[in-house]
């Protein structure tokens, strides 16, 4: 049942009055309210700080601590009050929850401690309200971050046993496991440096020699820097077939980032060695050298730093790509204008609009290296547009379009948690409906149940199967019962032939199951129902084609019939006493009640069992479902029968 | 020469311009739309404990519980048709209940002025727990009787009867034929309408129902359930 509308029940249950005179069939009885006490003050006192609240308050949730008898193993008889011994603070919003129906997450509170209270008191998260619940899902997912960094962590030192490979490739990932690996990782990073640092100074003029021209160094000493050059690239041979050799996914390895750096900052050497010192690929060799400058990329797994400023750049790709957009068109617009404003004055360096396009650019950022210049008037005005507005389009819409789209950002981020989290929560909220439905279903069989011992008058059994649905739920149940009654379509509520039916509450598989199979009902009613129908002392139950039900306790010590025993029958669909799957979503016809007649006690136990062997593979004849539901049961695989229905199929 | 290039400056600053008081505008205009949120809230008190002892059934105390919980989940003091609906349709998740609880706000909005106050509501309850035979069939007879005319005609019980299969929603066993409540109509009329003139008065209504136990019987269901 919904949250916070049991205060509306007894409404409910009174309107149902509207309904009695249009229904044609007796009404189930009601469920007894036991606790006929008058509404009455409790006292909770959590650590010392006294709440007191209704206990109807309380009684809203029965499936949460409080609501339920289990706050009883709390009760302090000299004081007479509840006494937990939890945090007085959470159990604000808790009480809170039973007052207004609403679970808010108190935003100073930790969300480890909150959630303990919240699984003492047998509160289900999920029902936080919205206001609060991102709130809570955010700082959930923070501290299982954090603790899975530190589980990470534990994982790490405590490893025992592990291969030649995988101790290599974990020295590989975390130098500081092993002293053999720091110096890998030191070694490593020193060539790289080495190697960065000779490509720099390669390229520096060193001395003058007798030829007319500086040389740079690199020419002037092209052995030693050749040395060096093959000494750094060894090294990042080794280290990269290495890795290689050690990563557990070596397809997975080849694809990563950093792999790609390590070959694109060894090739050009190789390549280099391959190709012979001709002049027509000498150009093409010059560019690939451009390539060895990646190796400074290698420093990345030596620095966190350049790790995580990779990573801020991924993920603002998207308001990056929107700023340089909204500048390109900013460029290509005033470049247009300054060629066309241009256009006419002679000498001038606006030759086309591409051209422009450096003049705009120097101008929008402000530079002003003065290459360019406009000549005209009208190019003067529209470059002195061009730049003021280069400051407005640069300077004020960054911090603008950055915090903008960081908002909406997030809020889209927030928009698709949102919906995810909605998928989960919903499939939750359907699981609990299903199983309150299943509830019904099963606490209508107990409702039966429970009359049936009543008027045999056995009290041991009637507790042992009142399942605990509490009172509220029984009610409600009592409710849809009567609605099921009301509209039966025949005044004959209690008999068996094919069009007796009060329509029922039904899971939907069982619905959908039940249309397919319509189609192949064939309904003889070859029970001796049809018998029954004229004489209400015979068994009466068999054509009502009970399925099997989910029943709770499946030991009832009055169905141990004799398959012969036809004395006083009691027609109850609760009586498939099978212990069927108790997961199986099954309906019953419980509609076919003779339950207020107990003039006519009509006991067909022995008749319902044949119905319970129909969910046994057997011909369809022996199915005596009153309803043209033979199929299913049949379809059914038998669940795990009891020793009771083998007993009744001797009929 | 001149003419376009005006042409171009004009377009120019026109879009320059728009492009500036746009984003001049995103600082200085805020978010009007809370003011949208100003809902009135409207609030009603209810008469005193006294008087409403007085005018119903129920004692102090059942009152005050009544009344708690009524305040707990409309605390303006006024339930309107919606807010009803809601309420209403919870308890019924498999099927639309929204029909009937129409009908059913109409039955306890005494005055017809498009909410229920507390009043209204406890007096309604009082009728259907605590009431006689006779006051509950009358109630249900107004429930039923949709203009208030005094006479049920077959549309207007079709009209209640739809509405009462439409909570039973789509998942039954047997499906709900589309004919059910037209059948049923039909039966009600045929035990109601003594006199075969095609509407139901109140007075065929009380006296067919004191003949049927079944009915009778049901009446009594409710009693205990404050």
């Amino acid at each position: 049942m919904a949250t916070g509308v049991a205060a509306w029940l007894p409404f409910a249950r009174a309107a149902a009055i509207g309904w009695m005179p249009v229904a044609n069939c007796p009404m189930p009885i009601a469920p007894r309210d036991n606790s006929r006490k008058q509404d009455e003050l409790i006292i909770l006192n959590v650590s010392g700080r006294r709440f007191q609240t209704w206990r109807t308050t309380l009684d809203r949730y029965p499936d949460t601590l409080l609501g339920s008898s289990e706050k009883d193993f709390f009760y302090n008889e000299e004081t007479k009050e509840y006494f937990f011994d939890r945090d007085p603070d959470a159990f604000r919003s808790i009480l809170n929850f039973y007052r207004t129906g609403k679970l808010h997450y108190p935003r100073h509170e930790c969300i480890s401690a909150y959630d303990e209270e919240l699984i003492f008191f047998g509160i289900i998260p999920e029902i936080i309200g919205d206001c609060c619940y991102e709130e809570y899902k955010d700082r959930k997912r923070e501290n299982l971050e954090r603790l899975q960094d530190d589980q990470e962590e534990n994982k790490d030192l405590k490893q025992p046993n592990l291969n030649f490979r995988e101790t290599m490739w974990r020295a590989f990932e975390n130098p500081h496991t092993s002293t053999l690996a720091l110096v890998f990782y030191y070694v490593t990073g020193f060539f790289i440096a080495i190697s960065v640092i000779t490509n720099v100074v390669e390229t520096v003029p060193c001395g003058t020699t007798t030829n007319q021209k500086d040389m740079p160094c690199g020419e002037r000493y092209t052995v030693a820097f050749f040395c060096i050059d093959t000494a750094c690239v060894m090294i990042f041979t080794v280290e990269y077939l290495l890795r290689l050799f050690a990563a557990p996914s070596r397809y997975r390895f080849m694809r990563s980032v950093m792999s790609i750096i390590d070959v694109v900052a060894i090739l050009p050497y190789y390549i280099g060695l391959v190709m012979t010192n001709n002049e027509d690929v000498s150009g093409a060799f010059v560019t690939l050298r451009v390539f060895r400058v990646f190796r400074i990329f290698k420093f990345s797994r030596h620095s966190q730093g350049l790790r995580i400023l990779g990573y801020t750049l991924k993920s603002c790709a998207s308001e990056l790509g929107f700023l340089l957009f909204s500048l390109t068109m900013a460029i290509i617009i005033f470049a247009t204008v300054m060629f066309y404003a241009e256009k006419g004055s002679s000498s001038s360096k606006f030759t086309s609009i591409p051209a422009s396009f450096w003049y705009t650019i120097v101008t929008m950022t402000t530079l002003g290296y003065g290459d360019m210049v406009p000549k005209t008037i009208a190019g003067k005005i529209f470059g002195s547009i061009c730049s003021l507005s280069g400051v407005l389009v640069i300077a004020l819409p960054v911090p603008v379009i950055v915090s903008n789209f960081s908002r909406i950002y997030h809020q889209n981020q927030r928009a698709d948690k949102r919906r995810a989290q909605k998928k989960a929560r919903l499939a939750r909220i359907r699981i609990a409906k299903s199983g309150s439905a299943n509830a019904f279903l099963q606490s209508k069989h107990n409702g039966l149940l429970n009359e049936l011992l009543e008027l045999t008058g056995s009290e041991e059994d009637e507790q042992k199967l009142i399942k605990s649905t509490s009172l509220l739920e029984s009610q409600h149940h009592h409710l849809l019962h009567c609605l099921e009654k009301t509209t039966v379509r025949t005044p004959l509520c209690f008999t068996l032939n094919t069009h007796s039916s009060a329509h029922e509450f039904v899971d939907e598989q069982v619905y959908e199951q039940n249309c397919l199979e319509t189609a192949l009902q064939t309904y003889p009613s070859h029970s001796p129902s049809i018998a029954s129908h004229n004489s209400p002392a015979v068994t009466c139950c068999g054509a009502s084609g009970k399925k099997n039900t989910p029943l709770p306790n499946a030991n009832l010590p009055l169905a141990n019939p004799l398959p012969s025993h036809r004395g006083p029958l009691q027609e109850l669909s609760a009586l498939h006493i099978q212990s069927a799957d108790p997961l199986s979503h099954t309906s019953s016809r419980s509609n076919l009640n003779l339950r207020t007649d107990e003039s006519k006690r009509v006991n067909c136990k022995s008749g319902r069992i044949t119905t319970a062997i129909i969910s046994l593979p057997r011909p369809p004849a022996l199915a005596p479902d009153a309803d043209g539901l033979h199929g299913p049961p049949q379809r059914r695989p038998p669940p795990s029968a009891g020793t009771n229905i083998v007993k009744v199929s001797a009929l | 020469m001149p003419l376009c290039l005006s042409s171009i400056f004009s377009s120019l600053f026109s879009s320059l311009s728009a492009i500036v008081l746009n984003f001049l505008l995103c600082f200085l205009k805020d978010d009007t739309s809370d003011s949208d949120l100003e809902l009135s809230m409207v609030r009603h008190q209810p008469e005193g404990l006294d008087q409403l002892q007085a005018q119903t059934q129920f004692t102090r105390k059942e009152l005050q519980s009544l009344y708690r919980g009524f305040k707990n989940e409309c605390p303006s003091g006024l339930v309107d048709e919606e807010t009803f609906k809601t309420i209403y349709s919870q308890f019924f998740p498999q099927g639309d209940a929204t029909r009937y609880a129409h009908f059913l706000f109409n039955a306890f909005d005494i005055d017809r002025n498009g909410s229920i106050r507390f009043v209204d509501f406890v007096l309604g309850l009082s009728v259907l727990l605590r009431g006689s035979v006779t006051e509950k069939l009358r109630w249900a007879f107004n429930l039923y009787d949709i203009n208030k005319d005094g006479y049920i005609t077959k549309e207007e019980m079709l009209e209640i009867m739809t509405s009462i299969y439409d909570m039973m929603g789509r998942y039954t066993l047997p499906s709900v034929r589309d004919d059910s409540p037209f059948e049923h109509v039909e039966k009600f009329f045929q035990k109601m309408d003594r006199n075969r003139d095609g509407v139901v008065t109140i007075d065929e209504f009380i006296e067919t129902c004191q003949k049927d136990e079944n009915i009778m019987a049901s009446m009594q269901l409710f009693e205990n359930v404050i």
